[in-house]
């Protein structure tokens, strides 16, 4: 399992090692476009049931092509896809590198996110898109005692773990930023959770035995930049961090190995963090003495170093801080803006709340704007990390227009706020959500 | 169908500490070999298309830049320069100008 150091190296050199085919194009090179896959192959990669999706609800058929989201100026529409390879019906953000959020309906039917409908990001064009588990390895390297490069079967080796956690883009909602900022105009979809099952990477870490010195820990996939001096994406998380025992190396999502487009055959899992940490076909493990400068980790996914990382626009000589912990939020799932809801009609609300790097204290429920809350029933708890169902019936007392609110409190007291944040980069929106409904 | 959903997540919960081992798992990892969606659409026509299509669609499709809100030149310029400078992308200098024209045509805070 000890690998030399040139053996190592070649590793290095050679990140693609058992991959065959490659998403994109590198500039100057012949356009083969590949064609889409067939829907045989989909239907066969598509996920069985496991232990968590049998309690899904049946797949929705999606008649209609185009979904609108209330993103504020628009542009509202997007196409709703089924042409990704093991997905099924996605809205469509970008084409290439994938962009594919999760419908919102999919969070009524379960805490638990099936993996044919899991989000989609990578930022980088060129995808393997072929992978052979049998060839895989990874390598473990850097300010450690011993040099390792282990295959799927080695690290299967390693004690067995499953942790459910949530799984959110920074930018999830970044659409409802105002003023409008660039990026992924996702809606409230680029989230996600699973149950993953893998090993400790303190383990694994353990194997390789990290050096007195080290202080941060780089993770590298196996995508690259089309253009060949782009910066690699890279993410690190300090060393304590990484050997906290709860940040993993997981090969299977809701008990399937993962989508490749959701980082088969291995992921990084960072509970309680935002997903730009959760590198996707990870395939490299370096141990750093020095903190990490490389542009994923320093420059790009920064936020304000201040309350909420909430600035005015415009606002400048602000520090900036990579972004870290997730924040508490929460959603109405099973009633959308405009729907006519019954006066004097006793009404089911139902929805999913999350803590951020805690778990749920309690949810609350305003059927008035916010005038009056009541507190909701939770549902099984998966855990701090996980989404956590809640409900409770209201009944709207008189007709007319009325906003739904619901607030998460964390276990750790943490809030949803009133007002939105703002940040050039639309990163960690969290307000309340507002729900019109028409009570008639 | 609906009201049984909570029911039915605490039976699966009850079978799963948050954290644990567990057995060794039966998981046999299987060979994975996608075709991905090219993605390779053109902008559509516009004062400096050419520009844009010449020099952006190598890293990523149209539809990002279509998906867009409406923006001020100042964010638009800052835009290109970071796929420039950040991001190393090859725009023939000559272009970037066609490239700003069409960003503010079609998606221009006015």
């Amino acid at each position: 399992m000890v690998r030399d150091r040139k053996q190592n190296r070649v590793i290095e050199e050679s990140p693609l090692g058992p991959i065959d085919g490659c998403h994109g194009r590198r500039r100057g090179d012949p356009i083969v476009w590949q064609s889409q896959g067939s829907l045989a192959s989909r239907r066969h990669f598509m996920c069985t049931a496991g232990a968590a999706t049998l309690t899904m609800a049946p797949l929705a058929a999606f008649a209609d092509p185009i979904v609108k989201l209330p993103l504020p100026g628009g542009p509202d529409e997007r196409p709703i896809t089924t042409a990704f390879p093991q997905k099924g019906a996605l809205i469509l953000q970008r084409t290439r590198p994938p962009l594919l959020e999760t419908p919102f309906e999919v969070f009524d039917r379960s805490v638990f996110t099936p993996n044919d409908q899991f989000y989609v990001r990578w930022h980088l064009a060129l995808i393997p898109t072929t992978v052979d588990p049998n060839s895989f390895r990874i390598a473990v390297r850097g300010h450690v005692n011993r040099n390792l490069s282990l295959s799927l079967d080695d690290l299967m080796a390693f004690p067995q773990v499953e942790l459910v956690a949530i799984n959110q883009c920074s930018g999830n909602s970044r659409g409802y930023f105002q003023p409008r900022v660039p990026g992924g105009e996702w809606s409230n979809g680029a989230m996600g959770n699973a149950r993953w099952t893998g090993v400790r990477l303190k383990d694994v870490l353990d194997r390789a035995g990290v050096k007195a010195g080290a202080v941060q820990v780089r993770f590298n996939g196996m995508d690259e930049p089309v253009v060949s001096d782009a910066p690699d994406f890279m993410k690190s998380l300090d060393i304590d961090h990484a050997r906290n025992g709860e940040v993993m190396l997981a090969y299977a999502m809701n008990g399937e190995q993962l989508p490749l487009l959701n980082g088969f055959p291995l992921r990084l899992i960072v509970p309680g963090w935002y997903s730009t940490y959760w590198v996707k076909m990870l395939n490299d493990i370096e141990v750093l003495d020095q903190p990490d400068t490389n542009y994923w980790t320093k420059t790009a996914y920064t936020i304000p170093d201040t309350p909420r990382a909430d600035i005015r626009p415009g606002e400048t000589d602000v520090k900036f801080v990579p972004i870290s912990r997730m924040v508490p939020r929460s959603f109405i799932t099973n009633i959308k803006e405009g729907d006519t809801l019954q006066v004097g009609a006793s009404t089911l609300a139902r929805g999913i709340a999350f803590g951020g790097d805690s778990g749920v204290s309690r949810v609350d429920f305003s059927s008035d704007g916010g005038k009056s809350w009541q507190a909701a029933a939770l549902g099984t708890d998966e855990g701090k990390y996980s989404f956590r169902q809640w409900q409770l019936r209201f009944t709207p007392p008189t007709k007319g227009n009325q906003v739904l609110m619901v607030r998460c409190t964390s276990s750790s007291g943490e809030a949803q706020p009133d007002t939105p944040n703002w940040n050039p980069s639309g990163f960690m929106r969290n307000v309340i959500e507002r729900t019109a409904v028409v009570v008639a | 169908m609906t009201r049984a959903l909570l029911p039915i997540a605490l039976v699966v919960g009850v079978a799963f500490a948050p954290v644990c081992a567990r057995a060794e798992s039966q998981l046999s990892l299987k060979s994975v070999s996608v075709d991905l969606p090219p993605g390779d659409d053109m902008f559509p026509n516009g004062p400096g298309a050419d520009a844009i299509n010449n020099n952006c669609l190598a890293c990523h499709s149209a539809d990002m830049v279509l998906n867009q809100p409406a923006l001020p030149m100042t964010q638009w310029h800052a835009e290109v320069d970071k796929m420039r400078t950040a991001y190393k992308a090859p725009i023939d200098p000559k272009d970037v100008d066609g490239i700003l024209d069409y960003l503010f045509s079609i998606k221009g805070e006015k």
